[in-house]
């Protein structure tokens, strides 16, 4: 299948000739390029266009005109006039012998080998006619054990490597975890790991770019081994159900078993060019999992029962209605899912408007990055990442904070390396010593929750050194002096001191983000989890203004979203204050808009966010509730408060594909599919509209979710049909400007950036070039405000909770698969060691962790990671729920929760965790 | 100790340990190669004899390095009347005390020809039919003392050129000279340094390549172990001239001495203000680092050798980019061989135009080589480039021991080829052994006789490329070990005629597809044995015979056959 390419942005300047062929091709490029993008296909088994050539395999040898003798096509550059040719007979006999002799290293095992029909190895040889043979007989190199044995991710066969070290430059290179070595010298190079330690107890972060990358079956998935040859698998091409990033997938489907057998990336795919992380790569064994929902059901007595699909969409329709008719608009609320397509977003708030007839609507952006649409909304006047992923490179300086990307976002991450390796700086201001923050230049390892302190202390700075840029400010932005203003009352040296930092870190960080030419900011949960979340995002808004640095490409605010979904979950209007494409529901021509749209009269009700409606249930307004694809009683914090109240609720139903902990409060579940089983988009977090593919049928009765949402819609009352996923994006592109010149047939290959008003629009691919959404860029006035709990005597930490590379969220799709269980199976807490030893913990031991909400007994992970004083726990583990200590504190805008800072105490453990000592070690 | 502020006090400091060193006896014991065969308890046998005599005061005992003559080894020379001796054992000791230290005469069986006649290097045809030059100092000076090394001359050639030389006239000099590399390329040497003084850098790297890894050379280890001041003289020079700061001396671990003897010279040349910040009150800089090599043969070249230093895997990489655009750390990089910075002070010293004066047409100047294998005087040799493979194997080399036959010289290491007695006459220069198939390589000259199988030496040389190919390369890595199986295959009796068609096409494959320099000469040794002695290739698959007599597999050649007949 053709592979979507980036746009290219160099203009070729050099035209050669190429086997008879002209090409025109960019200074700098090889005539490896050049010949490939001819769709000359020069033999080559070491080449990856993601990494720096090392002509190593000695297969693509070309003879230019002129020249002595051949060279290899991979490093040899362009030239004015150069004339090429790929295949005369000396070079076809040097390459049949080359190949020849890799042939003659390698256990020729096609017919059992699981990558037969996907291996350059087997092309060329074929292609060549090559004799394994022809210099002597093989001796394979002992097959096991090795590195990968007993590593449930990755399987590495000695007797398949032909040594090209593909898989060990781009561990090095690109991925910068150097977990893989080659050993040895001569005929007994070898790849492995250093000091051949197990994968897992390497630097290894299990992307799978080693298999990605390996020509040959060496490296391969062990999950796929058996499960269907390359060959006889289908590749279809989707969109990554995890993180923001929105990597394009190929599921490779064995259709004869209907199952996915592995999943690959496409080299030279946007956003990703083929790189995938431990989640994309690993992540989808959840798919399969016996315990998908396949059935729907209805709660009877306390216990579920099996139920038809007649009966329990009845039951739901019913009683929604009912409870809507009894109890107003804001007795019934729905909750739409980032996890799920566009279409489906669509779909809910459509219901919701329509048959539900309110606007009590919400999603978990309000968990997450709320603060980023409002807040951006606000200074800007729309609420996303201002650049593209792909402009992360070119940048010159980066403005880290709050942001762990290698690990939430780790293509992103991956992005970041690479500016990193072309020289761009780097800025990290994050309490954790993340992989970013030993990697940067300046790292300022703040007090959780003082980020209005910090970020004023810089702009200060800035504007105390006169690097602010008074022509931006003045052309492009208002309110400018009550800014100044507010500014005046904020100092570095104070900031140094309530942050706990250098106070000339400070000054450094604000001198290199205004002078870098560009830079840009880059920020995640760690600003918006807060209750000041809005206000720390304006700040950082006000922070690109004041020196300019937005609206030029790789220059902006970059809000890195963290659910595959949930920009689009937002765009889809899934929110209580405005319909597709942030139309204000206010707004009476937006109302009458979608009135004659809908053919029904749109409700004029405010609605409320997630806590908002837990607190309504605890209350008694809200009596039923609609769940689509959430699980908050998982991911909300104070879960037994969150619990409590949904018990409350008169009537709940949840669509799903697990039974997670708020579906089994429900009293009717529907059973939902994967984004394997189904068609639509996702827009990813650079804006970016993907199409999303059925790649296997769903298993059981479990539908499509636009289906299920069509039928419940139609339950309730209000009736919908459709036949495909592509007439709901059809339709909702009709009645969103900002979709507006979408399609699926433009979006096929590569996606589509919004602002794309019209057909011929190209997308955007940055934000607020020359005028800002809003016309001008508003200065927001932020003073500090400190977190809502506090350290003191009896809790006197701070914990902060995040993602972990391997988990994803409430980790009901991760924990599935197992490669992922195997590396990081339980919950844990970091801590400092100067804390750890004051209490007598030592790495590993078993500590208890309580707070005013309840305790948590996990591992504890001693270093130096966390500041003294800080704690922090990641959220994926359902056994062992970090939101149950966690502070229902929330933003005082969009209602977040506080996350990132609640005060906490640790003890070691009297009783070992709830798995024991022995089954830890 | 001494911090020299200018080259004036450099002079000086000469004048005065020369001064004081003038007249005193000395006994050289080589205390590097020889310590092989005992020389430490022969220098000990010394310095007790000389204290018993109570001549302390007036005689020196020195350990030395190589003085060239390994046959003898080992070896003593008694200044000032340069007697030497060889194969000296401590029981000999007192007698040459007694006689030759104190009496002045001569102890004639312990002479080279056990006579009074061959008592002096002048008389021993070995040193008759050398120039040394390079290897002057060597085994003159006591490399562990830097007064010594300077009262020899030492550093001399650095005040000259810091006494008002600009670089660019340091690099004219050298260009005069026409010196080229040593290490086995042969490249302009000036050529290099023009070029990466030319590259805009914050810093430029200068590199001395001790990684000697030939089978059978030492001659840089050599001069690191018996002159190190010399190389650190050599490397202030192109320092200066490629506008560097800061220097490595890249040496294999296996050379033990070698790097303790220039480990202990930088350190001396940086106490007496010779290497460091403001050298000889110059105002120019410049500092030498020892790393030592891992045992990877392959990390004598130039980009591997930049990955090593590094602290990465020792593996070429494509060039260009050339070392001196981008080398060490990304920067500009000069790498020179040891004899070739040992060279570059005399340059300095007698000017360019003197120094090309020695030498043939294309190449200047003298070269050392390692003389070994079947020929009398094996050892360290240096001769003017032009000499022929007759005058260094016969000459300096006394012939072929036991009256057998000369067969052929392997040259340039396992890089090089196997000259045949039909270019005994050759001049060697850099040009004239690449039209025979061979290099110049470092310097490794090893003499065959009729009992050596061509086969079997092909079978070594690819054997040692085979195992130090770095693995990177897919044809180098692979097609080395096929070519030593098949190689393996012939000289087992199990070769067939076919196999040789195989050789030649997969070391044509392997020369003609590898990335670096040691795949592209490793088939060298195969393919010039196969065009010199393809009758002993086809005794061996043919008649299953092996004419040398080496192979145990096969036959024994005709002649003991007939023996057993008869």
């Amino acid at each position: 299948m053709a592979i979507a390419t980036a746009p290219d942005t160099t203009t070729p300047t050099i035209t050669l000739t190429i086997d008879g062929r002209q090409v025109s091709a960019a200074d700098g490029d090889t005539v490896l390029e050049a010949a490939l993008s001819l769709g000359i296909d020069i033999p080559r088994l070491c080449y990856d266009p993601r990494l720096t050539p090392v002509p190593a395999c000695r297969m693509c040898y070309v003879e230019v005109e002129g020249g002595r003798e051949p060279v290899t096509a991979c490093t040899t550059k362009v030239a004015e006039g150069m004339v090429v040719h790929t295949e005369t007979d000396e070079i076809a006999a040097m390459r049949k012998s080359v190949l020849e002799l890799i042939l003659g290293d390698h256990r020729v095992s096609c017919p059992t080998c699981d990558k037969n029909g996907d291996c350059a190895l087997m092309d060329y040889a074929y292609r060549y006619r090559a004799d394994q043979f022809a210099f002597g007989a093989y001796q394979p190199p002992p097959a096991v054990p090795n590195f990968s044995t007993g590593n449930e991710a990755i399987a590495f066969d000695p007797q398949l490597c032909i040594t090209c070290a593909r898989c060990v430059r781009i561990c090095d290179e690109l991925v910068m975890a150097s977990a893989l070595t080659l050993t040895g010298r001569a005929a007994e190079a070898r790849v492995s790991t250093p000091f051949e330690l197990p994968l897992n107890e390497t630097s290894c972060v299990l992307c799978g770019m080693c298999i990605s990358t390996c020509p040959t079956g060496a490296m391969y998935e062990r999950g796929a081994v058996g499960q269907g040859q390359c060959k006889d698998l289908e590749s279809v091409r989707t969109v990554c159900p995890y993180c923001g990033v929105g990597c394009v997938l190929e599921l490779n489907v064995n259709r004869q078993t209907n199952r996915v057998v592995r999943v690959t990336s496409p080299v030279g795919a946007v956003p990703n060019d083929g790189n995938l992380c431990v989640k994309g790569k690993f992540g989808f064994e959840f798919v399969h999992s016996p315990e998908r929902l396949t059935t729907p059901l209805i709660k009877e007595n306390g216990e579920f029962r099996e139920a038809g699909w007649d009966e329990a969409l009845e039951l739901t329709g019913r009683r929604l209605r009912e409870l809507r008719a009894e109890h107003g608009p804001d007795g019934i609320g729905f909750l739409s899912s980032c996890r799920c397509t566009n279409e489906e977003n669509y779909l809910l708030q459509k219901m919701a408007r329509t048959a539900g007839a309110t606007n009590n609507i919400d999603q978990c952006a309000t968990t997450c990055h709320a603060p980023s649409v409002a807040g951006l909304a606000t200074s800007f006047g729309s609420g996303a990442m201002t650049n593209s992923i792909a402009e992360i490179k070119d940048v010159d300086t980066m403005f880290i904070i709050g942001s762990n990307p290698t690990e939430a976002h780790p293509i992103i991450g991956l992005e970041m390396k690479k500016a990193r390796r072309r020289g761009a700086k780097m800025i990290v201001c994050d309490p954790r010593r993340t992989w970013v923050a030993e990697h940067a230049d300046i790292h300022i390892q703040h007090k959780p929750g003082t980020d209005n302190m910090l970020i004023n202390a810089l702009m200060r700075h800035i504007l105390d050194e006169g690097l602010h840029d008074p022509e931006f400010i003045a052309s492009r932005c208002e309110d400018f002096e009550a800014f100044e203003a507010n500014l005046e009352g904020f100092s570095v040296e104070e900031a140094a001191e309530v942050c706990d930092v250098d106070a000339d870190l400070i000054r450094r960080a604000a001198e290199m983000y205004a002078q870098g030419e560009p830079s840009g900011i880059y920020y995640t949960l760690g600003i918006t989890e807060h209750t000041s979340g809005t206000e720390n995002v304006m700040n950082l808004a006000n922070l690109a203004m004041l020196t300019g640095q937005i609206g030029k490409p790789s220059s902006g605010v970059n809000p890195l979203r963290g659910q595959n979904n949930v920009q689009g979950g937002c765009d889809m209007g899934a929110m209580h204050m405005s319909f597709p494409g942030y139309q204000k529901v206010v707004d009476e021509d937006v109302r009458l808009k979608f009135t004659e749209a809908w053919k029904v009269e749109m409700p004029t009700n405010k609605g409320g966010r997630i806590p908002d409606m837990v607190e309504a249930a605890d209350e008694g307004s809200l009596r039923g509730l609609y769940v689509f694809g959430e699980d908050p009683a998982t991911s909300e914090p104070n879960q037994a408060k969150v619990i409590a109240s949904l018990e409350k609720l008169d009537f709940m139903a949840v669509q799903e594909i697990f039974m997670t902990e708020t579906a089994k409060l429900a009293d009717v579940v529907l059973p939902a599919t994967t984004f394997a089983e189904k068609d639509g988009t996702f827009t990813n977090t650079e804006r970016r509209v993907q199409r999303v593919r059925k790649a296997i049928d769903p298993p059981g009765q479990a539908k499509p979710d636009w289906e299920i949402l069509s039928l419940v819609s139609t339950a309730m009352g209000h009736p919908m049909s459709y036949a495909n996923a592509g007439e709901i994006f059809d339709e909702m592109a009709s009645l969103t400007p900002s979709y507006g010149g979408m399609s699926y047939e433009r979006i096929d290959e590569v996606g589509l950036q919004w602002p794309c008003p019209t057909p011929d629009h190209p997308g955007t691919r940055f934000l607020h070039e020359g005028r800002f959404t809003r016309g001008l860029g508003s200065f927001q006035q932020i003073s500090f405000r400190p977190a809502a709990e506090l350290p003191d005597e009896e809790y006197p930490y701070i914990l902060s909770t995040g993602r972990t590379l391997y988990n994803y969220n409430i980790g009901n799709m991760t924990q599935q698969v197992r490669a992922i269980r195997q590396k990081q199976g339980r919950n844990f807490v970091e801590m400092h060691e100067q804390d750890a030893a004051g209490l007598g913990v030592a790495d590993g031991d078993d500590v208890t962790v309580a707070t005013r909400r309840g305790e948590l007994t996990v591992r504890a992970r001693v270093g130096q990671r966390t500041r003294p004083g800080a704690l922090w726990m990641p959220f994926h583990f359902v056994d062992e729920p970090t939101n149950r200590i966690t502070n229902d504190a929330f933003d005082n805008i969009t209602r977040t929760a506080e996350y990132k800072v609640c005060a906490a105490r640790v003890t070691k453990a009297a009783a070992p965790s709830r798995y024991g000592a022995a089954e830890l070690s | 100790m001494t911090r020299l502020g200018s080259a004036d006090e450099l002079f000086a400091a000469r004048a005065d340990l020369a001064a004081a060193a003038d007249g005193k006896k000395r006994v050289l014991v080589c205390s590097t190669g020889c310590l092989a065969i005992g020389a430490r308890d022969i220098e000990a046998a010394f310095r007790e004899g000389i204290a018993e005599a109570g001549l302390d005061e007036e005689v020196e005992v020195v350990a030395t390095g190589c003085h060239g003559l390994c046959a003898m080894a080992p070896v003593v020379v008694v200044e000032p009347d340069d007697v030497m001796y060889g194969r000296v054992r401590p029981k000999f000791v007192p007698d040459v005390i007694a006689k030759t230290v104190q009496g002045g005469e001569i102890v004639s069986r312990l002479t080279y020809g056990r006579d009074e006649a061959s008592a002096h290097p002048r008389d021993i045809p070995f040193f008759e039919h050398q120039t040394k030059r390079v290897l002057h100092n060597v085994g003159r000076v006591d490399p562990q003392r830097i007064e010594d090394a300077i009262a020899h001359g030492a550093y001399g050639s650095v005040a000259k050129m810091l006494s008002g030389m600009q670089p660019d006239e340091v690099i004219d000099e050298v260009r005069t000279s026409a010196i080229r590399g040593r290490g086995g390329g042969g490249f302009p040497v000036w050529r290099k340094w023009e070029s990466c003084k030319g590259y805009a850098a914050d810093e430029r790297y200068l590199i001395c390549n001790a990684d000697e890894g030939d089978p059978g050379a030492f001659m840089d280890r050599a001069l690191l172990e018996g002159d190190p001041h010399g190389v650190i003289e050599g490397m202030i020079i192109a320092a200066f001239a490629v506008g560097s700061t800061k220097g490595y001396v890249y040496v294999r671990a296996e050379y033990p001495i070698a790097v303790r003897h220039v480990q202990l010279a930088i350190e001396q040349a940086r106490e007496w203000g010779l290497l460091g910040e403001d050298i000889l009150g110059s105002g120019f800089g410049f500092d030498i680092e020892v790393r030592e090599g891992a045992g990877a043969f392959v990390c004598g070249e130039a980009s591997a050798l930049v990955a090593s230093i590094e602290g990465r895997r020792g593996t070429p990489r494509p060039k260009p980019p050339r070392m001196t655009e981008q080398g060490l750390f990304g920067m500009p990089t000069n790498i020179n061989n040891v004899e070739t910075f040992a060279n570059i002070p005399m340059i300095i010293a007698e000017g360019g135009a003197v120094y090309a004066q020695s030498g043939t047409e294309g190449s200047k100047g003298t070269k050392i080589f390692a003389l070994a294998g079947q020929v009398k005087n094996t050892g360290l040799v240096e001769v003017p480039m032009g000499a022929t493979i007759r005058d260094i194997v016969f000459g300096v080399g006394g012939g072929i021991p036991r009256g057998r036959e000369f067969k052929a010289v392997q040259m340039g290491g396992p890089s090089g080829g196997c000259v045949p007695a039909a270019h005994l006459d050759l001049p060697i220069d850099y040009d004239s052994l690449r039209e025979v198939g061979a290099i110049m390589g470092s310097g490794g000259m090893i003499v065959m006789d009729e009992t050596t199988c061509m086969v079997d030496i092909a079978r070594y040389f690819i054997s040692f490329c085979a195992n130090e190919s770095c693995g990177a390369c897919a044809p180098c890595r692979l097609g080395n070990v096929r070519l030593e199986q098949i190689l393996d295959r012939i000289c087992e009796g199990q070769g067939t005629e076919a196999d040789l068609d195989t050789l030649e096409q997969l070391a044509d494959v392997v020369r003609s597809t590898t990335l670096c320099g040691l795949g592209q000469t490793a088939p060298n040794p195969v393919l010039s044995t196969m065009e010199y002695f393809r009758d002993e290739y086809l005794a061996h698959v043919v008649d299953k015979t092996c004419p040398a007599g080496v192979c145990k597999a096969l036959v024994p050649p005709e002649p003991a056959l007939a023996g057993s007949e008869a």
